[in-house]
């Protein structure tokens, strides 16, 4: 089985041919395989749009092959149906409703595909519950609705069409705390109950890190780091250079390494950072060795 | 898919032309047209066309933008042509069914031809060397003797500055919308004229909403920070006459006078 999007050597270019041309990408090689939880994460201007972009086939690529699902984009005339597989949920969604209902919005993408009314009606009322907005009335106009349920409106509208895989740039967003969690422990439900692909933009690597399974670094236009979270974590020095967030925890353990503490930074979650902390502690013992680090 | 826009785009260079004050820039504009409506003879257009090719020279600007400020205006430019050719009256050297081509014709056409094209090269390379701001900013201040009887200077020049500000926005906001309906399976681009018009509703409905949205909250903007019109408002950037832009004008009256008279 192939995977399920493939970019072999992709460049991009935007403005082609005029003094203000420049390379979004450059020479992106990149596998994604079915189930997989990847957060793609880079600085503002390192390409994180271009790049997820060209899985649905909305740029295609100057230079390089994008295969999603063993079709080509480039040479396929058939990217609605390619569009439909790889659902992708823009920088904040909510500005693109338009319906005067609810129900409307989320229908829309499955009118598109021709689905029977009574097959989106069952379809719609499913996607409500799965993200947890089954208590809003459905024929309510969404303009009505407040900033975070407009925005889960607008995700459901691209989840009602069953997509492989689910793309979201910067899901998180404006949007509060609360909000964030729930969001992201929603998605990662789908990813484990239907082993729906899920792929999230963002800059920040302390939200997603606890869910995401592969982190992809972009910098620049092209990949710098892709690994688990813990590989990526390894590389927190260069991380921070490239002015991108770290989980604070992370951050502590690797000032803390840093000073001359013997304990591994890559730790994924509090209660590890914990142990990790409370066993150091422990394997110091004398007080003057401690005085040593919290002075230095 | 994408929206492109040419017309009114700036292109931020460093060259002699850029530096000029926008003011004289502008007036050299409109001289170089009103002789351009003055000239009747081929010899004065080619005379205007090179003094126009070294500005473009001057100015760095690839000549390839000028002539893409010329391709939407190509057909409106070709149909001119043939009108004259085929309307007017005088000797006729060609006859094609009932259409006769007069030299006259021929004459007239490709006057308005050259007409045409100067007049556009000339604003285009405006657009390109000024930007939206400076433009508006010497549009300001040369309307600015009209604030004696009243002429509200200042606000013109505020909504114009706006409304050009806001362009490249939206149409990036166009942009971002018609990939997201698009991303959601809607097809902008087939179907007949009833369908099409229908596809639109998913584009528009939230551009007007969101336009609605950026308006509101810059007029707080401004509001908050005690924008109250051009009463008693300094500029940040005053713009001081040098010797270049005297020769510069200079230059473009005594071409303009020389093109009429040759």
């Amino acid at each position: 089985m192939p995977s399920l999007i493939e970019l072999r050597d992709v460049w991009y270019q935007y403005n082609p041919n005029s003094p203000l041309s420049y390379w979004a990408l450059k020479g992106i090689n990149l596998k994604i395989e079915r189930g997989e939880f990847i957060s793609i994460i880079g600085p503002t201007g390192s390409g994180k749009s271009t790049l997820i972009q060209h899985f649905n086939g909305l740029l295609k690529p100057t230079k390089g092959e994008v295969i999603v699902d063993g079709i080509e984009i480039s040479k396929t005339k058939d990217l609605k149906s390619i569009r439909k597989k790889v659902g992708m949920v823009f920088q904040y969604p909510e500005t693109q409703i338009f319906s005067e209902t609810i129900y409307d919005e989320l229908a829309f993408g499955l009118r598109n595909y021709g689905y029977s009314e009574d097959e989106i009606r069952e379809k719609v009322e499913e996607v409500t519950k799965k993200l947890g907005i089954d208590y809003i009335p459905l024929d309510k106009s969404p303009f009505l609705l407040s900033g975070g349920e407009m925005r889960r409106i607008a995700i459901a509208s691209i989840l009602a069409m069953e997509p492989e895989v689910f793309v979201l740039d910067e899901p998180l967003a404006n949007l509060d705390p609360k909000g964030r969690k729930e969001l992201l422990k929603e998605i990662d439900y789908l990813n484990r109950k239907e082993s729906l692909t899920v792929i999230i933009v963002s800059h920040d690597l302390s939200e997603v890190s606890r869910y995401a399974d592969r982190i992809i670094v972009l910098f620049d236009g092209t990949i710098i780091m892709d690994g688990s979270p813990r590989e990526i974590f390894k590389n927190v020095e260069k991380l921070l250079e490239i002015s991108l967030g770290v989980p604070q925890i992370v951050e502590l353990l690797y000032t803390l390494h840093k000073k001359g503490a013997d304990i591994p930074y890559n730790i994924l979650n509090i209660d590890e950072a914990v142990k990790t902390i409370v066993k150091w502690r422990k394997s110091l013992g004398n007080r003057d060795k401690l005085r040593t680090i919290s002075t230095s | 898919m994408a929206i492109e826009i040419s017309f009114g785009q700036y292109l931020p260079l460093n060259s002699s032309i850029h530096r000029l004050d926008p003011r004289i820039k502008l007036i050299a504009t409109f001289i170089s047209i009103i002789f351009i409506f003055i000239i009747k003879d081929f010899l004065g257009y080619a005379l205007l066309a090179c003094f126009l090719l070294g500005l473009i020279i001057l100015s760095k600007v690839p000549p390839l933008y000028i002539f893409r400020g010329l391709r939407p205006l190509l057909f409106f430019i070709l149909l001119t042509f043939f009108l004259h050719l085929f309307t007017t009256q005088g000797t006729v050297i060609f006859q094609w069914w009932f259409l006769k081509g007069t030299m006259e014709g021929l004459r007239n056409g490709l006057l308005m031809v050259s007409r045409f094209m100067l007049l556009i090269s000339f604003s285009t390379l405006l657009t390109l060397t000024c930007s939206p701001l400076e433009l508006t900013d010497a549009l300001e201040s040369l309307l600015s003797p009209l604030k004696r009887i009243g002429f509200p200077s200042h606000e013109i020049a505020m909504m114009m500055s706006i409304a050009l500000r806001f362009i490249p926005v939206l149409v990036e906001e166009t942009n971002r919308i018609i990939k997201a309906q698009v991303a959601r399976g809607a097809d902008i681009e087939s179907g007949g004229i009833l369908n099409r018009a229908k596809n639109l509703i998913p584009i528009l409905v939230p551009l007007f909403i969101n336009t609605f949205k950026r308006a509101d909250d810059l007029a707080l903007a401004m509001e908050v920070r005690c924008y109250r019109g051009g009463e008693g408002r300094t500029k940040m950037k005053e713009y001081t006459l040098s010797h270049r832009d005297y020769l510069f004008l200079f230059i473009s009256i005594i071409v303009g006078i020389l093109s009429v008279l040759i």
